[in-house]
């Protein structure tokens, strides 16, 4: 199962109100968190995706388990593009000819639906309780969607006593290589 | 304001007729551009549904207030909450029972000539697909061409005539919809027919339709006449009947030819397409009347409903039939060919009797247009 924040039981309903269900619902989230929305109607997933779009949230994807769809819907931001402030980054490009870990800091349904093969997964919100799992001696490339969260990722390890951290820039979003898929 | 339901066959009646409507189709832009209510003098405005959520004042004053307005979506759901939002705004404007999906398998039958001794030749016009099904009718007896899976619309025809179903054709293996035909023939007691050549992975049993083959409707002298026409498909079967009307199938269309890639073997199957076009359909008639399987743009329809014009008038005008070079005819129907049906290979496979799917699966399978053609 892929983990999400919040879960929406829309199946038996037909358009519009999978989207109008939806749409009330991911008012109650907090903004990067994920809706789950069970549904069975087929136009679903193509109206869901462009709703998602047309807002301003993130459509991660669907997966299909028999007559049920299941949609994942990350909450967007409204506020304006932060200044990332870690000195460290490499690009996009540079991390693929690197030896470290790539470290992916998205929510892990946005994980799910696509990442750098061998990534490793810890999602923001569990960084600083999930610090032992890390390496201080390896080098660590931190990755998410814009840069903007892996940015603050990079500033928590540094406190932390990690030495070797870069910011990968721009983030998932513009990653063109390989993805491994876990749905 | 009252919000009003009008059905997929008051629709047709708005195209056939040329008259004008505004259709506000709220489904989504990639659905909008595939696939839309085609008509002569129809306007159209796409707002997606979840746009609108919040309010319909922005699009007010994009609808006109001096014709009907149609609010369409996908299944109804859609379109009726957009309706009454709109009529809650002041605005009188109907929804499409049904939706987009009502439209894709409605039926509009229209007769194309009255044939000797009381005898009738129908057209199907199934406008949201394109696909065009034929009946002949002939003391007592009627014949089915290319019948699609709404199967009880031929049937209750035909009780409505007063006629009993003898012979059910399909001219080839369709890719872009579900026949109906067996189903028809199996309800019935009729015959059902089918290219053998088309025919070699189908699972039911079937029979054979050959070049030559001769079938009476009546007792009299109304005939269907098959005449093998490979090209489409390796099988593709077109009929002359009553001397007087050719149905082509998939091979030639009024505006456009058929394509021989659906079933993977464009290399393979253009030269017999040439020679069907270039030259057995030479040897025929000028003044049959072809009647194709298919229409692909609103401009193929004739002012009464049908879609049929004279052999003579398509070696003129038809584009197809007009390439001197056999390379350049080679490079027209294999390069740059359009997308290809939704679902094409599944269909194909629904049409062997291979898979068997539920009603809505079929419906699912059949969205979009149909894309036979190349031009």
């Amino acid at each position: 199962m892929i983990k999400a924040n919040h879960q929406l039981d829309a199946k038996g309903f037909a358009c519009p109100m999978p989207i109008v269900k939806t749409k009330k619902a991911i008012t109650e989230l907090e903004e990067g968190e994920v809706l789950e929305v069970l549904a069975t109607d087929k136009g679903s997933k193509a109206d869901l995706a462009a709703w998602a779009s047309s807002v301003g949230h993130q459509y991660l994807g669907t997966v299909e388990d028999g007559d049920i769809l299941y949609h994942y819907i990350r909450k967007g931001s409204n506020e304006p593009e932060v200044e990332k402030n870690f000195e460290h980054t490499v690009s996009l490009e540079e991390i693929e000819s690197c030896n470290g870990l790539i470290l992916d800091v998205r929510e892990a349904a946005e994980y799910a639906f696509g990442h750098i093969d061998g990534a490793k997964s810890i999602p923001m919100g569990e960084l600083e309780s999930r610090l032992e799992e890390l390496d201080k001696e390896e080098e660590i490339y931190v990755i998410c969607r814009t840069g903007k969260r892996s940015d603050l990722a990079a500033q928590l390890l540094a406190n932390n006593g990690f030495t070797k951290v870069y910011n990968v820039l721009p983030g998932m979003n513009e990653w063109n290589g390989n993805i491994t898929k876990e749905v | 304001m009252t919000v009003n339901k009008w059905t997929a066959a008051k629709v047709a009646r708005k195209v056939i007729n040329k008259e004008e409507l505004f259709i506000l189709d709220v489904r989504n832009p990639d659905a909008f551009e595939d696939w839309k209510i085609e008509g002569h003098q129809f306007e159209y405005l796409n707002v997606p549904y979840f746009e609108l959520l919040d309010g319909v004042e922005e699009i007010l004053p994009k609808l006109p207030t001096d014709k009907d307005v149609l609010v369409v979506c996908a299944k109804e759901g859609s379109s009726v909450m957009v309706a009454e939002m709109l009529s809650e705004a002041g605005r009188e404007v109907a929804y499409l029972e049904g939706g987009m999906k009502a439209w894709s398998s409605y039926l509009e039958p229209v007769k194309v000539a009255d044939l000797e001794n009381g005898g009738e030749l129908y057209q199907f016009v199934r406008l949201g697909k394109g696909c065009l099904s034929y009946m002949v009718i002939s003391e007592g007896e009627a014949a089915i061409i290319d019948a699609v899976r709404f199967t009880d619309v031929f049937t209750n025809f035909a009780n409505e005539k007063g006629v009993k179903i003898k012979h059910v054709f399909d001219t080839h293996l369709h890719a872009d919809h579900i026949s109906g035909g067996r189903n028809i023939a199996a309800s019935t007691g009729a015959t059902y027919y089918l290219p053998p050549k088309d025919a070699t992975d189908v699972v039911f049993d079937y029979t054979p339709l050959t070049d030559g083959l001769n079938v009476k409707i009546g007792s009299s002298q109304i005939n269907v006449n098959a005449l093998y026409s490979p090209g489409h498909t390796i099988g593709s079967t077109s009929f002359v009947v009553d001397h007087q009307f050719l149905l082509t199938g998939d091979i030639l269309f009024i505006d456009s030819i058929g394509r021989p890639d659906l079933a993977g073997l464009a290399e393979d199957w253009v030269g017999d397409l040439r020679e069907t076009l270039y030259s057995r359909y030479r040897e025929l008639a000028e003044d049959l009347l072809v009647l194709p399987a298919h229409f692909m743009i609103i401009d193929e329809l004739n002012g009464d409903g049908t879609v049929a014009k004279r052999l003579g008038d398509l070696f003129k005008e038809n584009h197809g039939l007009n390439i001197e070079d056999e390379a350049e005819f080679r490079r027209t129907v294999t390069d740059n060919l359009p997308p290809q049906p939704n679902a094409y290979e599944q269909i194909r496979q629904v049409n062997m009797g291979k898979i068997t799917p539920d009603n809505d699966e079929q419906t699912e399978m059949e969205i979009g247009p149909n894309r036979c053609a190349v031009r």
